[in-house]
């Protein structure tokens, strides 16, 4: 990573988690980590995010959620799915009330693993997933160049509807 | 009678990590009435129980909550060890408190952070959360993980503290003692603070016992209870009392978490004084068959187990009553009447943990 294009802001999501997760995502920010030394804030408003995480598999209630905080985010947007559960469901995949994965709702950029994932863990898949949003950014704006924004906006995919 | 709005809180919002949602009905700036709805978090573990035996359930139990994560695994175990006639080893029972009393700190100052952070004084959050990674560290020494670290099993504990981490552990808690006086001391008297949390939703004794408040939401209005007095692990040998306040407002029960966190220091000294040496764990052979009911004091309150078998080796049923779960309905009694600016601290005051309510 040689420099950051620009501060990109975090959005976290608990879909279904047991918190494990939660904790270790807010503790990024806290004096040991501190992942505000790239220029990230932790912020509650999806209008003004570039990168949501989102912790624990998609439950019945929490699916439409995760959908519209994703859809009122702008263009380009990635996602990093923190933990086990968000990545596969993990030890709840067999619970009545899961879903899967957080990818089964929406498209996933980056998977962080473990259980519960490690700040260190969180920090690599967001410093990937700051990688995504550059290449992101400029198809985005190629994109627009040669009129075809609508598309890059994803227009017509499913969560868009 | 003025127009009445609802305003809706939540699922997402920025002062809880976890999914809530009220609806608020408004008449100007002031709550009228204040409806909950859950099931964001609901993944239906209880039911695991028949797919996972009773063994591999500890670590489902574990998941329960990643924050009081080591106390749920205890009460499972406790529950399953009764119904068994297994007793696990002193040291185990005393490894047992240590952790718990850890998880109990690490919990509080959690707490301490996310009401600092709520109150918008952003540097008293950092400084709670500076002190709570301290802890996590002897979590990771100890046993590996910093947050859910899978320690407990039937008839014991799974890994053992060695006289080397038992004093590291003893000096962190001095260092963390020195350290979180002048961040106890902000709390409980820095002008700003005082302004928000004073007079904030008192409940009363008759109220909060008669709603069926727990923990320091109980003791904070003046009820001197705690399940830690039923002497479960090793707290039958060590000095528990309950620690109480009179004025049952948000301050007193900021007040009543700081002075647990003291008293959880005092703890966690006396068990690594008094810890015996033998064995860890013992051998358990065969299937539970029968019931038993166990009551856990967790860092947000009391928690009720019950564990149902059948002779074979999946349960027939698991059962949590959880601390956040009882103090929901004396939290709507405090949220009617307040203001709206008031509700995110009012909800706070609680320490909610949404997902072992819902499970």
């Amino acid at each position: 990573m040689a420099k950051l294009a620009k501060s990109p802001w975090l959005l976290h999501y608990d879909a279904s988690s047991c918190n494990g997760c939660d904790i270790e995502v807010l503790d990024c920010t806290t004096p040991r980590f501190d992942i505000e030394r790239f220029g990230i804030i932790n912020t509650g408003d999806p209008f003004q995010a570039d990168i949501l995480l989102v912790t624990g598999g998609v439950n019945a209630q929490s699916e439409a959620v995760v959908k519209q905080i994703y859809s009122q985010m702008p263009n380009p947007k990635v996602v990093v799915a923190v933990g086990i559960c968000a990545c596969t469901g993990g030890v709840f995949k067999e619970c009545y009330n899961i879903k899967g994965g957080v990818d089964t709702v929406i498209p996933v950029d980056v998977y962080v693993p473990g259980c519960a994932a490690r700040p260190q863990a969180i920090i690599d898949g967001v410093v990937k997933a700051l990688e995504i949003l550059d290449k992101k950014r400029r198809d985005y704006a190629q994109a627009r160049k040669s009129g075809q924004a609508d598309e890059a906006e994803g227009g017509n995919e499913p969560w868009n509807t | 009678m003025a127009k009445q709005s609802i305003v809706p809180f939540g699922p997402q919002h920025p002062v809880l990590p976890e999914p809530v949602h009220l609806d608020l009905v408004l008449e100007d700036e002031t709550v009228v009435k204040a409806v909950p709805s859950i099931g964001f978090v609901h993944r239906g573990l209880e039911k695991l129980v028949e797919l996972k035996d009773f063994k591999q359930y500890v670590y489902i139990a574990e998941r329960v909550c990643g924050i009081c994560s080591f106390g749920h695994g205890l009460g499972y175990c406790q529950c399953v060890e009764d119904i068994m006639g297994v007793e696990a080893p002193r040291r185990a029972a005393y490894l047992r408190t240590i952790w718990m009393e850890m998880s109990r700190v690490h919990s509080h100052l959690l707490w301490l952070g996310l009401l600092a952070d709520a109150l918008g004084f952003e540097s008293l959050f950092m400084q709670s959360w500076r002190l709570r990674e301290k802890i996590l560290d002897m979590f990771d020494l100890t046993t590996g993980g910093r947050i859910i670290f899978s320690v407990n099993c039937i008839g014991g504990v799974l890994k053992d503290m060695d006289s080397g981490m038992l004093v590291q552990i003893s000096r962190t808690v001095d260092e963390i003692e020195r350290e979180l006086r002048p961040v106890a001391d902000t709390f409980l008297r820095d002008v700003t603070v005082g302004s928000r949390l004073n007079g904030l939703g008192v409940l009363s004794a008759e109220d909060a016992k008669g709603m069926g408040a727990v923990g320091p939401m109980l003791r904070a209005s003046g009820v001197p209870y705690d399940s830690r007095l039923t002497g479960y692990a090793a707290y039958g040998d060590l000095s528990v009392e309950p620690i109480t306040a009179t004025a049952g407002d948000s301050m007193a029960r900021c007040e009543v978490r700081i002075r647990e966190i003291y008293q959880s220091f005092r703890l966690i000294r006396e068990a690594i004084a008094k810890i015996p040496q033998g064995d860890i764990a013992v051998p358990v052979k065969g299937n539970p068959n029968g019931e038993s009911f166990m009551r856990i004091e967790q860092p947000r309150g009391e928690a009720i187990y019950y564990v149902k078998a059948n002779g074979t080796k999946f349960l027939d049923r698991f059962r949590l009553r959880t601390p956040t779960t009882s103090n929901i309905p004396p939290m709507l009694d405090l949220l009617r009447g307040c203001q709206l600016a008031d509700v995110a601290l009012l909800i706070l005051t609680i320490d909610p943990c949404i997902s072992c309510t819902e499970r």
